[in-house]
């Protein structure tokens, strides 16, 4: 039972795709402007990483080696293709605002690492956990990101004015720089160093 | 069957293409119809926004009642019933060799280099049948993208009721200033045209002195963004102008709008 917590609760911050691993840095940059665009990535990559976890781990005893790439990264773009699908037809606003960034969720490294490197030698059950921790873990780093960009940058979140901003007549002027991707940089960078002072055992030892 | 054998290989790799191909073109065709109807919607609203006639809350279709779209031949200045009016694509029929019309590269203020010969504008009618408002789609370079917004003309041909964009890619808080509603909010009232009939309508590099006889015609530009004001000016200015809508303009002016 303690394997199954670990697995799940790892990768929100002993092993945080984003924070340890650094891997997903483009979609954190890229749509983290706004709070309701990323809860829309977050469910959409919670999602695909679950269920590619899950199709991968069923048959893993079945995938021929040579091409067990090419299978994940299929079964991984069907998920993302019928993803977009949904969104299209059900939140069309979002979807247009997120526009190639959830066809992007395929080249999410996080995805094929979980696929490769977990759901290939694990059981359904654990990979299904592991899944939905490591897209948790993803949502929250990016969930901070935009708390911060949205709120610094246009004075706002989920769209409803925190700040008032000095061009609507109020007194806060928005840091523009909030609204540019390399601001999402900046924050993840500090977010990991919070972590490793918080976590000392993920500083890198120097060569 | 060995877990590495061509055989084996063969089968998992057909077996996972036809099961992923069932999904995705499941999903692909159960929700197209939804897709469209969004699609459709969103279009409209932009019409609606554009014209300073969208209310919040109501259905998008009933606010859409009064709104006639009509395809217009601008290389023959008339309406047409060449393709259909609903359906009709001016982006991909700006590419097709057929019936898109290459600006000549002097006129070409929006820098678009090839447009539609065909467009579909939007008239909004009184209920005696007169024109109230007119409605015309406008492109062209900013920065970066190539901005798409809609003009809305009053009853004159000349007086702006609303202009504004529903796709663009400028820089936000920047060029993306441009959906700034307190910027949009300057254009209702601004004219199109001069006395004379001349494209007068512009941006301006910084603020529109209120007090010269030119200001009707001009808009305030957008701090840290010329380039894109200046994109905003020049693609009005191919859109409004000799080579554009201006003929049918003055064609709908003098003989009104015909059934």
């Amino acid at each position: 039972m303690s394997k199954a917590k670990d697995v799940f609760l790892d990768p929100l911050f002993n092993k945080n795709p984003i924070g340890l691993q650094i891997l997903g840095i483009c979609s954190a940059l890229a749509v983290t402007s706004k709070l309701e665009t990323v809860v829309a990535m977050c469910l959409a990559v919670i999602f695909v990483i679950t269920g590619s976890n899950v199709s991968i781990s069923l048959i893993r005893r079945q995938i021929p080696s040579n091409i067990r790439i090419i299978v994940e990264i299929t079964i991984i773009a069907t998920l993302v293709i019928i993803v977009d699908e949904f969104l299209q037809a059900y939140a069309f606003g979002i979807s247009k605002q997120l526009s190639i960034f959830v066809g992007l969720i395929i080249t999410n490294c996080i995805v094929l690492g979980r696929a490769e490197g977990f759901a290939m030698k694990s059981p359904p059950g654990l990979s299904f956990l592991d899944g939905v921790g490591n897209g948790l873990g993803y949502s929250l780093v990016l969930l901070l990101v935009a708390f911060f960009r949205e709120l610094l940058g246009a004075g706002k979140l989920l769209g409803m004015t925190i700040l008032s901003t000095t061009s609507e007549g109020g007194w806060y002027l928005p840091n523009g720089l909030m609204l540019l991707p390399p601001s999402a940089f900046f924050i993840i960078g500090l977010l990991i160093w919070v972590l490793r002072t918080w976590k000392t055992d993920q500083i890198e030892e120097e060569n | 069957m060995s877990r590495d054998s061509t055989a084996k290989v063969l089968t998992v790799a057909f077996l996972l293409c036809l099961i992923c191909s069932i999904l995705v073109s499941a999903a692909a065709v159960g929700l197209s119809s939804r897709q469209e109807q969004n699609k459709i919607q969103e279009k409209r609203k932009n019409i609606l926004q554009a014209a300073g006639l969208y209310e919040e809350g109501r259905p998008i279709e009933a606010q859409f009642e009064k709104i006639q779209p009509r395809l217009v031949d601008l290389q023959q200045v008339e309406f047409s019933r060449e393709f259909d009016p609903t359906t009709f694509d001016s982006r991909s029929a700006a590419r097709d060799p057929e019936i898109r019309y290459r600006i000549p590269p002097e006129r070409d203020l929006a820098n678009i280099k090839f447009r539609s010969r065909y467009k579909v504008v939007y008239l909004m009618m009184d209920n005696d049948g007169n024109l109230q408002q007119l409605i015309l789609p406008v492109h062209g370079k900013g920065l970066w993208s190539t901005m798409y917004g809609f003009i809305a003309l009053a009853d004159d041909l000349s007086t702006i009721n609303g202009f504004a964009f529903y796709e663009h890619g400028e820089t936000p808080g920047l060029g993306g200033e441009i959906d700034n509603p307190s910027w949009k909010k300057q254009w209702p009232g601004k004219k199109v045209y001069g006395p004379s009939g001349e494209t007068r309508i512009d941006v301006l590099k910084g603020t529109v002195d209120e007090d010269s006889a030119n200001a009707v015609y001009q808009v305030d530009g957008l701090a840290g963004a010329t380039l894109t004001a200046r994109g905003v000016g020049n693609l009005l200015r191919y859109w409004m102008g000799e080579d554009a809508y201006k003929p049918f303009l003055e064609k709908l002016k003098e003989e009104g709008v015909k059934p």
